[in-house]
């Protein structure tokens, strides 16, 4: 109905070019910003920030790095636990070395840092490809949780072992440490994913992403067109990397406020944001968010119907939570496994000819 | 004799100019295996230039060698003039050489258009930051690229089916989007590996049109792989022969019609 882009004509290639090309689809982006950025604020506590919207925010930015590097360019990696764990101490020792600098060039400086040990890391697929890669990429996995478990001067010499987010400011406002309202800590993430989100778009469909994605379908294919193959996989690298880093210190400072790397940071933290993209749909920005909304609000959906509507036990709903999302996941890569971005895709293929069949 | 320094004008009367690729005594081998014995033979600008020669002649060794692939052991590549030291193909690529292959090398997962425009990627110089920004010189420069894009999906007729992915293509089609972003790199020289292979007599009779028209209309130097000897002698200016991994004649289809050694090759003689 009003979903259709009958005269809608582009009429300049800036226009075609364009993000989201229909009309009803760029007024939703504007709305969800808005309800985002001026309503939610207003009305967040402390559960929905930390049950909900921070753990979702947060894996979004995870996703859509992790996206850069696995759909946009192919390359396999399962370090990603290793690289958010860089960006969380990279921002712990920045933090404490500089109290009184903004907690937002932290996040950055903490990203950058992490898109360095990323290119280190992704120096291996320049020989190796796939499931190989994948594996070295383990490698890296693993070292970065013993170097932060074993060397004391990453966690400032704690007797823990453990490192934790002191207070740090925005303008004035504390964003991390126990003060921290949570109104702040979700518009301090709110801005990064939103900003992650226009600048992974904006690379992908540019020359950028082209040369990551003709790396990914054909790499012989790209060097005879004049892609460089090193520049494009570090790049991708670095970009990926830069967005899982940041990930990873507003995870440490902002959502869990300490952390203990083996166990946050360990490889299931690796797998789960790698599911996240697979789930999602490959070589997709909206992907990474829809993947990364199934599986952190699927069960927090789950646990509060079961447990708060159905009046099961905790422990009995825990256990059928993990039925039901597992299940779930099997259904849906059944029905559609280029992940649900495809299948929000099909649907709007089907919506702009609807109420007609063809 | 076509020999001149300045080049020649062909029967149509197009302006062949000077040379463009020049190989000299290239020697390639694999092990023991020797794909290409001494071969020299020259490009020159404007021309369309055949290779041709029985299966496991070494033709595709020697665009290969072209295009930075293979490195061959001895004989030098002059491009445009210069020696070529040994290269990476991407670096060939940057130097204007642009190649299709035998097998389709298409980008399944991305689109038409974004397939033609990979070809202008050797063009656009923008940096991380730029583009990750967007707004100002990146996207004055996708502009920019894109109406050149355009510009070729235009001549080359695959207007309609810009935004399909490749991988739902036909055969033909894809042929064409190869040629279409090999093309759109504006190369000084454009290598076609077999680019009738597989096709039905309409779909050569269009591409042959093609490869005149981008000769004609843009004035490309192109070499190009065939093994059908009528599209070969109706397209090309003149005609590398070779036979296992040597060469047996040169020159303009008629003259390498009537040469004794090229029929022997093609009619089969025991070689000794």
């Amino acid at each position: 109905m009003f979903y259709r882009e009958a005269g809608d004509f582009k009429t300049t290639y800036v226009d075609d070019g364009q993000t989201f090309p229909i009309k009803f689809d760029r007024f939703r982006y504007y709305i969800v910003l808005a309800v985002a950025f001026g309503i939610i604020p207003f009305l967040i506590n402390d559960y929905w920030a930390n049950a909900v919207f921070l753990p979702f925010l947060i894996y979004a930015i995870a996703a859509i790095g992790l996206n850069i590097l696995v759909g946009y360019c192919g390359q396999v990696s399962l370090g990603t636990g290793g690289f958010m764990a860089v960006g969380a101490y990279a921002c712990y020792k920045l933090m404490t070395a500089f109290p009184d600098v903004s907690m937002f060039i932290h996040v950055i400086l903490a990203g950058g840092i992490t898109a360095a040990v990323g290119v280190l890391f992704g120096l291996p697929s320049l020989r190796i490809k796939g499931f190989y890669l994948a594996v070295a990429t383990l490698a890296a996995q693993f070292f970065l949780v013993w170097l932060f478990n074993r060397v004391s001067w990453f966690y400032n010499y704690s007797a823990s072992g453990q490192i934790s987010a002191p207070e740090r400011t925005v303008a004035g406002v504390a964003i991390t440490g126990p003060e921290a309202p949570a109104w702040a800590a979700y518009l301090f993430c709110l801005v990064f994913v939103t900003a992650s989100a226009i600048i992974a778009r904006n690379l992908t469909r540019g020359a950028m992403g082209r040369k990551w994605m003709a790396i990914r379908d054909m790499d012989i294919a790209a060097e005879i067109i004049g892609v460089n193959p090193l520049t494009a996989k570090l790049s991708a690298f670095a970009v990926s990397s830069f967005f899982v880093g940041i990930a990873g210190a507003l995870f440490f400072a902002v959502y869990l406020g300490a952390v203990e790397v083996g166990e946050v940071f360990g490889i299931q933290k690796s797998f789960l944001v790698l599911f996240m993209v697979i789930i999602g749909g490959l070589g997709s920005i909206f992907g990474s968010f829809a993947g990364a909304a199934f599986l952190v609000l699927l069960p927090v959906l789950l646990k509060n119907v079961l447990v708060g509507q159905m009046g099961w036990a905790t422990d009995l709903a825990a256990h059928f939570e993990f039925m039901i999302v597992g299940g779930l996941i099997v259904l849906f890569l059944i029905a559609e496994p280029h992940g649900l971005a495809q299948l929000w895709r099909v649907t709007k293929e089907k919506l702009r000819l609807w109420p007609f069949p063809h | 004799m076509k020999d001149m320094e300045e080049g020649y004008i062909t029967e149509d009367g197009r302006k062949i100019g000077g040379v463009v690729m020049e190989m000299k005594n290239i020697t390639l081998r694999f092990g023991g295996v020797v794909a290409i014995k001494d071969i020299s033979f020259d490009i020159r600008e404007g021309e369309i230039r055949a290779i041709i020669g029985p299966n496991g002649a070494g033709k595709s060794s020697m665009l290969n060698v072209i295009s930075g692939f293979y490195v061959p052991q001895e004989g030098e590549v002059w491009f445009r003039g210069e020696k070529r030291p040994p290269m990476k193909p991407f670096q060939v690529a940057r130097q204007g050489i642009a190649r299709t292959f035998q097998n389709i090398a298409l980008f399944e997962g991305m689109t038409v258009l974004d397939n033609v425009m990979t070809g202008r990627l050797t063009h656009m110089t923008t940096g991380l930051f730029t583009q990750a920004i967007w707004k100002g010189r990146a996207e004055a420069e996708e502009v920019e690229n894109r109406e050149k894009a355009e510009r070729i999906i235009d001549f080359l007729e695959i207007q309609s089916i810009r935004k399909t992915p490749v991988a739902r293509l036909p055969y033909g089609l894809k042929k064409r989007v190869e040629l279409a972003r090999a093309l759109v790199a504006e190369p000084k020289l454009l290598l076609l590996d077999e680019p009738m292979a597989g096709m039905n007599v309409e779909e050569k009779e269009d591409m042959s049109r093609f490869i005149l028209d981008v000769n004609d209309e843009f004035g490309t130097t192109i070499a190009l792989i065939e093994h059908d000897m009528g599209v070969v002698m109706d397209l090309s200016d003149r005609v590398v022969v070779m036979d296992y991994g040597k060469k047996i004649g040169d020159g303009t289809p008629d003259e390498v019609r009537s040469n004794q050694d090229v029929i022997d090759a093609y009619l089969g003689v025991s070689h000794d």
